[in-house]
């Protein structure tokens, strides 16, 4: 099949997760042409769409890592970032939880390991600081790690901030482009996709757990990475307050273990645990999986009502045979930002700026002289105060026509998701939330599609879930 | 200021609507937030409603134009697409594109929301989500409102109403069902329904069965069920395959009482729905409640007769204020009684109408109502199942009540 050539391009980077668009969120403040390009039909369709969701504070890696470096730095810069590109963030802080004597002295190795990692304002909480801090803890916890730097995030709309900002400031974002192969090129290289061949000086990989697939490409084998699967189950809202910070137990030699947290949204989530995944497709939950996961998450907060869980889902782990994260210019031109499993989600704008940095450095770039540093986020008008709420709908009457009901999504907010890029159920649900509530979509499914349908001129029948193939009408 | 407020345009709203109407309130509202009323009978093409109430074989929606009709007739207002955001004794806010924000004083308020299906997470079904989920209520609208074809090949979880009305409708439209699978050992639908939309069809029903995977990645490609014990886990070893590209969820329905729980009105936690007393009336001084809001029916006569009282009601409490409760009795759910509505009687009141559902499956049994150690009636019934309402009318209490099921006389 022949393709379409373009040329011209300064970098391309592969994977619009939340480490892609970190990449291009930075390199896109320097004067160079900049294409994204995903498989996927949206941006965050990875792993960034299915995680903890949790900002840590960096108290687990082991000092001196990437990971524990970038966590650090990650975490301070979307404390920074979190109001200038309207992040869906919130500092709720965290408690690693000890139930024995041995979790104690585990703790206070943790405690030593954080403040190596640079981790500011951690201590040592006693049972009734604990406890009244967080009065539905199991009444067997003996002492905690307090993280106050830690917090939650919305990972999708830490992944939309920075693609929207991006292209703003010039990035093109490709998607449904998936990259074949990559070969060396006159003055850079040639990057043969499903859609196109583009030449490039430096091409960024950010593909995830398809990382390695993508370094081979161009720097023969490497690494390799493994999914891991991760199990979570979300509660309902009503069950919001039972904990105000992400409660940890204390970490095994299979990760952070199951957490209990708070959602910026309101919801409260439970997991993950860690499995091997049967491929790098593998969503599937398994019913021993999640009732390890309640089981675990009851254990920290025993009142947990199971009953009131909305939806269970799994996401995958970039795990890499290396153990820390890899970033780095294995080839002249071509850079790594690979193996980006927990905490990646914390240090993604940390990995932006390393391997954006290693990239315009390469590329001799220079700073672009008007760059656009603030990113507006969809305006939701069931938290405006009721005044500026009244004037919306007045000036925009969709916004008064709430289509999800669980949620309190109006038409007006379902329309920008879309002239913002949702072109599926999905893309508009990670936008804004239609059919992410208590029914899941029941009632608001239909109304969605033929919202999407009227703006994006696909017909009924073509409107996906997530992408081809997952046409909803038959 | 307005008389009454009724929330939610449906069967239950419609029905208190007519009623209060016509005990003397001429001031009423009724707040919908779909584009026209009637609620969920709009996609109910299918007949069997109105048995009770016209004596007639009805489809859903001529029984809601019927009440529509009425509603029109007697002229009361109602506005649509509109969204209730909260309410709070005797004020209503709600939100629509023509008026934008409003707040609305009420004289009484009848809830009358409906309810909403249960959706697959609250089962924690292993496997995939792929597209080809739905809920059965989704797929009906999607077919019958929209014209849209959900799938070719469908299993059926759950033994609902409506999962055994789409099991007919699917194969009327073509599509093949392959298995209706019910977790528990009897079916939680009208007998009528397993009769009429699955044996006449020979779609098998596996009692006793539950979904224990989902395949596909994009789109549903294929469904496990297996047996389950006593305890409701499937057994290893009885699993069957269907290779389907959809999956329909007809596992239960919840009365949507979000906005009677941020008013803190009181629920009970086995309806879902508010606690209320012999007129209807929930925790919440002047606020009301009635229809699947204050637990799910079987029949939507029920519905509009249960709506009606509480619009009779709300309509005495705005016009003469209700009489002194003097106190309460309360009703408790003896032997094979899973709830009562109401749950609690008011002392001044001399009868009282109780709706209930029992808790398995009898046969030639009685129910039996008792209070202060004395009998107050006893009604036989030939069979008796979870899903089917039961209704009986007492009097002459003398203190706290009990219904139960008595077997084997």
């Amino acid at each position: 099949m022949d393709r379409e050539r373009l040329s011209g391009y300064d970098a391309v980077i592969i994977g619009g997760g939340c480490v892609g668009t970190a990449i291009a969120w930075y390199l896109s403040r320097y004067d160079i042409r900049i294409c994204l390009v995903e498989k996927e039909s949206d941006i965050s369709e990875g792993t960034t769409k299915a995680n903890s969701g949790i900002v840590h504070a960096g108290y687990d890696p082991l000092p001196g890592s990437l990971k524990a470096t970038l966590n650090v730095r990650g975490n301070s810069l979307i404390h920074q970032l979190a109001q200038q590109l309207s992040l869906d963030f919130r500092p709720n802080g965290a408690l690693v939880i000890a139930f024995s004597a041995e979790d104690v002295r585990t703790l206070e190795g943790l405690l030593e390991r954080g403040r190596r990692n640079g981790v500011p304002g951690i201590s040592i909480l006693s049972r009734s600081e604990v406890l009244s801090r967080e009065p539905n803890l199991s009444p067997g916890v003996q002492a905690a790690l307090f993280l106050p730097t830690s917090g939650i995030i919305c990972p999708f709309s830490l992944a939309y901030a920075f693609a929207e900002n991006a292209r703003d400031n010039g990035t093109e974002i490709r998607l449904r482009e998936e990259v074949l192969s990559i070969q060396a090129a006159e003055g850079g290289f040639d990057v043969r996709t499903s859609r196109a061949v583009i030449r490039t000086r430096c091409v960024v990989n950010a593909a995830g757990l398809y990382a390695d697939e993508v370094h081979a490409m161009a720097a023969g084998p490497g690494f390799s990475i493994t999914p891991r699967r991760g199990e979570y189950v979300l509660l309902d809202k009503s069950e919001a307050g039972i904990v105000g910070s992400t409660i940890f137990q204390v970490p095994t030699a299979a990760g952070k273990g199951v957490l209990v947290t708070p959602t910026v949204h309101g919801n409260i989530m439970c997991g993950p645990d860690n499995i091997a995944a049967g491929g790098k497709d593998d969503l599937s939950t398994v019913g021993q999986g999640l009732a390890y996961v309640m089981a675990s998450a009851a254990r920290s907060v025993p009142s947990l009502d199971f009953r009131k869980v909305i939806t269970s889902f799994a996401g995958l782990r970039a795990h890499p045979d290396s153990g820390d994260f890899i970033i780095g210019m294995p080839v002249p031109g071509f850079i790594d930002a690979a193996g980006i499993e927990s905490p990646g989600l914390s240090a993604s704008p940390a990995i932006g700026e390393m391997a954006g940095s290693m990239a315009a450095e390469y590329l001799g770039a220079r700073r672009r002289r008007h760059v656009i540093e603030e990113r507006k986020g969809i305006v939701r008008p069931a938290s405006l105060p009721m005044e500026e709420r009244r004037r919306l709908i007045a000036s925009d009457p969709l916004y008064g026509n709430i289509i999800c009901r669980c949620e309190e999504v109006s038409e007006g907010e379902i329309v920008e998701a879309i002239r913002r890029g949702a072109a599926t159920l999905d893309g508009v649900k990670r936008r804004v939330r239609a059919g992410m509530g208590r029914c899941q979509s029941g009632f608001c499914m239909p109304r969605v599609m033929e919202i999407l349908s009227r703006e994006t001129g696909i017909p009924m029948e073509d409107i996906c879930r997530n992408g081809e193939g997952s046409e909803v009408i038959i | 200021m307005i008389d009454v407020i009724i929330i939610g345009g449906g069967a239950a709203g419609l029905a208190a609507a007519v009623a209060c109407y016509d005990s003397g309130v001429r001031d009423i509202l009724i707040i919908e937030r779909g584009p026209e009323l009637g609620g969920i009978l709009g996609q109910c093409i299918h007949s069997g409603f109105g048995l009770h109430t016209f004596r007639q074989e009805l489809t859903g929606p001529e029984y809601a134009y019927r009440f529509i009709d009425e509603v029109h007739r007697r002229g009361i207002r109602y506005v649509l697409d509109s969204m209730v955001l909260s309410i709070s004794p005797h004020r209503v806010l709600y939100v629509n594109s023509r008026d934008g924000i409003v707040e609305e004083e009420a004289g009484a308020i009848i809830l009358a929301m409906g309810c909403r299906e249960r959706p697959r997470g609250a089962l924690n079904i292993p496997g995939t989500r792929p597209a080809g989920i739905f809920s059965a209520g989704t797929a009906q609208r999607l077919m019958n409102i929209e014209g849209y074809g959900v799938g070719r090949r469908a299993v059926i979880l759950g033994s609902g109403d409506i999962g055994l009305i789409m099991a007919r409708r699917l194969t009327l439209e073509g599509a093949e069902v392959l298995a209706v699978a019910e977790i528990m050992p009897y079916s939680g639908g009208l007998k009528r329904n397993i009769v009429q939309c699955l044996d006449d069809f020979g779609i098998p029903l596996y009692l006793s069965h539950t979904v224990v995977d989902i395949r596909g990645k994009r789109r549903v490609e294929g469904v496990t069920i297996a047996r389950v014990d006593g305890n409701r886990k499937p057994i290893a070893g009885t699993e069957i395959g269907f290779s389907c590209d959809t999956l329909l969820l007809s596992v239960g329905l919840l009365p949507e009482n979000e906005l009677s729980a941020k008013a803190g009105i009181m629920l009970s936690p086995v309806t879902g729905g508010p606690v209320v007393d012999d007129l209807l009336e929930t925790s919440a001084d002047g606020i009301f409640a009635a229809g699947n809001a204050l637990h799910v029916h079987d029949l939507v006569d029920y519905v509009s007769e249960e709506a009606a009282e509480a619009g009779r009601n709300a309509a005495l409490y705005v016009r003469h204020g209700l009489p002194g409760a003097e106190g309460f009795v309360e009703v408790a759910p003896g032997h094979g009684v899973r709830y009562t509505v109401p749950q609690r009687i008011r002392r001044s009141s001399l009868k009282a109408m109780l709706r209930f559902r029992v808790s398995s499956v009898f046969h030639d049994a009685d129910i039996v109502a008792e209070s202060g150690g004395r009998e107050l009636r006893r009604l036989h019934r030939r069979v008796m199942a979870p899903g089917e309402m039961e209704r009986i009318s007492i009097d002459g209490w003398s203190g706290d009540i009990t219904i139960r099921i008595e077997e084997g006389r």
